[in-house]
């Protein structure tokens, strides 16, 4: 007779959970429902094909890459029991990036440190997206291809050569013809990144 | 009796049994297959409807006591939404963030968009939670239905173990027997009134055998239905659309009117009830091989409808069960033929029972199981205006219109998405779309600065 989702995650969890991410305690049994139902071979992991059946996730042109994001190189066991899978701490420390920064002051329990929602974690997050093997800079070749993810068969292969040579040139700093994360974080600190990359969590 | 000579005690026994049988038949003709005959309602199962609300609001009173004396959360579920989405397309946010900016063709931070839709939909997305069942706000004394309720006092476990002998030990063997007294008297007198040449005499036999048999039908589940604006049930010539939500909707609909029921050729079972039913009234039935084609279903609902004489036809154009939550993508074949549609909403109320059928997770029988051992089948029936396809309306649109007006009604949201995605991959053109208009995007900014 006891419940089904929520009696495998244990209070242990939930508290390791919010020290880790700053989610609240309903915020993280209610996102456990979640993965709970994305999780079709009821294992405790997510695998890309369980992402891709989300159907506003499949027709989003960067979907492929967000999807990434959650899979980690390497297998950080306390996030991935196998290198194509994801647990729910993965999950939710990956989803801790678009927590809303005002919601830090409602949370002191964060473990010291950055918190996983701070402007450089959020601005690494969408570094990421960009940087397709991982080397910590975006080179030509790879801005060509998620600029193509982007816009489909619509933009010529000349158009979208001569946009990303621009885009290079007004970031790149130190000659290297690529775009590094701290050049990356000069061309955008304008921008309202907080606001742009945050969900608004109820509470 | 001539038991007595072998075994004294048995004997008692056998007549206890006997007389037990008796009473037990007697009040099941009395109370239920005789006001099913004549469509009357003594009203008990409203009665027992209202009842069960009572006991489900002291439950959760309870519950949420034992959670303030633990000092805990008590567990909500996620109906109001995890997150609150912005409803901003990606034209507004790009040009947002151009704005400030001196208007660079592309800029690295276009990406922000997409990543947080896409994240959001990781999150909470419309499509997939319209496949499982949806969750109840409080707990209604059904393991089935407890995702995570805890601080379930022993009153309330005392509660729901008396609930669960009440449902396997008397109500399940009621209603299956009802099932099968119900569905054994269709097939039999379907077929008697077979042998009646056609007629009026026909009709009107085959109407009173198919409402009877629906009626008793719905008593075997304990369905308490309210039908709302009976004034525009579904008449000859036309084709009646409903929101589908599990094969009991047939049972719902056709217990309250008659209809022409359309639909594959089944074996086992199925196929003896379709043989037998198609004897007393035309219904059309598709062998496997002639689903696929478009035209022949066509005609075959064409011809149908041109025949005043034949009942209204009843379809459910999503093609697939949706857990009553939501409307989704109408197939557009029934609204092609170009005849009066007459709209009908069902929402059910899930907190007797979930009518939900999950193809993919369970198979008929197991749900049969699940229905019959829910405490009821509560919900509620509209009948909307009949309608039809305006000038200049293609069958999509006017598939689109129904829809909303059924969502509306029902209170139901209303999807564009196709309910195929329950099995099926989404298609590649909706992501070609986007893509689209992201470029549309990025080379209009472009065609502005050249013309400037």
């Amino acid at each position: 007779m006891g419940s089904r989702a929520s009696s495998l995650l244990r209070e242990e969890d939930i508290e390791e959970i919010k020290k880790e991410t700053g989610f609240s305690h309903s915020q993280i049994t209610r996102l456990y429902s979640r993965f709970h139902s994305l999780d079709k071979g009821e294992n405790g992991a997510l695998s890309r094909e369980d992402f891709q059946r989300i159907p506003e996730l499949a027709i989003n042109p960067l979907g492929d890459r967000i999807i990434n994001a959650f899979f980690p190189e390497g297998t950080n066991k306390k996030y991935t029991a196998r290198e194509d899978q994801v647990n729910f701490r993965g999950f939710m420390r990956t989803l801790a990036h678009f927590r809303p920064v005002e919601d830090n002051e409602k949370n002191k329990d964060l473990t010291s440190g950055e918190p996983l929602n701070s402007r450089t974690n959020k601005l690494h997050f969408a570094f990421q997206l960009y940087d397709l093997d991982r080397d910590d800079k975006i080179s030509r070749d790879e801005l060509l291809q998620v600029l193509r993810m982007m816009v489909g068969v619509n933009i010529s292969d000349e158009q979208l050569g001569s946009i990303a040579d621009r885009t290079i040139q007004e970031a790149d700093t130190n000659g290297d013809m690529c775009i590094s994360f701290s050049e990356f974080t000069k061309v955008l600190e304008k921008v309202d990144v907080e606001q742009k990359m945050s969900i608004r969590f109820l509470h | 009796l001539f038991l007595s000579y072998l075994f004294p005690f048995d004997s008692l026994i056998c007549m206890l049994l006997g007389i037990s049988f008796t009473v037990w038949f007697t009040l099941l003709l009395v109370f239920i297959i005789v006001p099913a005959i004549f469509g009357v309602s003594f009203g008990i199962r409203r009665v027992y409807m209202k009842s069960l609300i009572k006991l489900f609001e002291w439950a959760t009173l309870r519950m949420e006591r034992g959670a303030k004396e633990k000092n805990q959360h008590l567990y909500k579920p996620y109906s109001n939404g995890i997150i609150a989405k912005e409803p901003v397309s990606l034209e507004q946010e790009i040009q947002e963030m151009r704005r400030g900016s001196a208007e660079p063709e592309f800029d690295m931070s276009d990406i922000f968009y997409f990543c947080r839709r896409g994240v959001e939909s990781i999150v909470d997305d419309e499509v997939t939670k319209r496949f499982t069942a949806e969750e109840l706000e409080s707990w209604n004394l059904l393991t089935r239905s407890n995702y995570n309720f805890h601080h379930i006092s022993t009153r309330l476990t005392a509660l729901w173990g008396m609930g669960v002998l009440i449902r396997y030990g008397f109500l399940l063997p009621l209603r299956v027997t009802l099932a099968f007294t119900g569905v054994g008297l269709l097939v039999v007198l379907t077929s008697i009134v077979g042998l009646f040449p056609n007629g009026r005499m026909k009709n009107y036999l085959s109407d009173k055998v198919h409402l009877m048999c629906y009626r008793i039908c719905v008593r075997a589940l304990t369905a308490i239905i309210t039908y709302h604006d009976s004034e525009n049930k579904p008449k000859n010539g036309g084709i009646c659309v409903a929101n589908h939500t599990s094969p009991i909707d047939v049972i719902i609909l056709a217990s309250d009117g008659c209809y022409a029921m359309v639909g594959q050729v089944h074996g086992g079972l199925m196929g003896v009830i379709q043989r037998a039913m198609v004897k007393a009234c035309p219904h059309i039935w598709f062998e496997r091989s002639e689903v696929k084609d478009r035209h022949l279903v066509a005609k075959r609902l064409s011809d149908h409808v041109a025949d005043e004489s034949k009942l209204p036809i009843l379809i459910f154009p999503e093609g697939t069960c949706i857990n009553n939550t939501s409307v989704m993508m109408f197939k557009k074949g029934s609204f092609e033929i170009g005849c009066t549609v007459y709209p009908v909403a069902i929402k059910y109320d899930p907190r007797f029972g979930d009518a939900f059928w999950n193809s993919s997770k369970f198979g008929m029988v197991n749900y049969l199981l699940h229905m019959m051992s829910s405490w009821a089948i509560v919900c509620s029936v509209w009948y909307l205006p009949p309608m039809s396809r305006m000038e200049g309306e293609d069958a999509v649109q006017f598939a689109n219109r129904v829809k909303a007006a059924i969502a509306r009604k029902g209170g139901l949201a209303d999807l564009l998405w196709d309910g195929g995605l329950k099995r099926g991959k989404v298609k590649e053109v909706f992501k070609e779309e986007q893509q689209k208009l992201y470029s549309k995007v990025l080379v209009g900014s472009s065609e502005d600065r050249s013309r400037s």
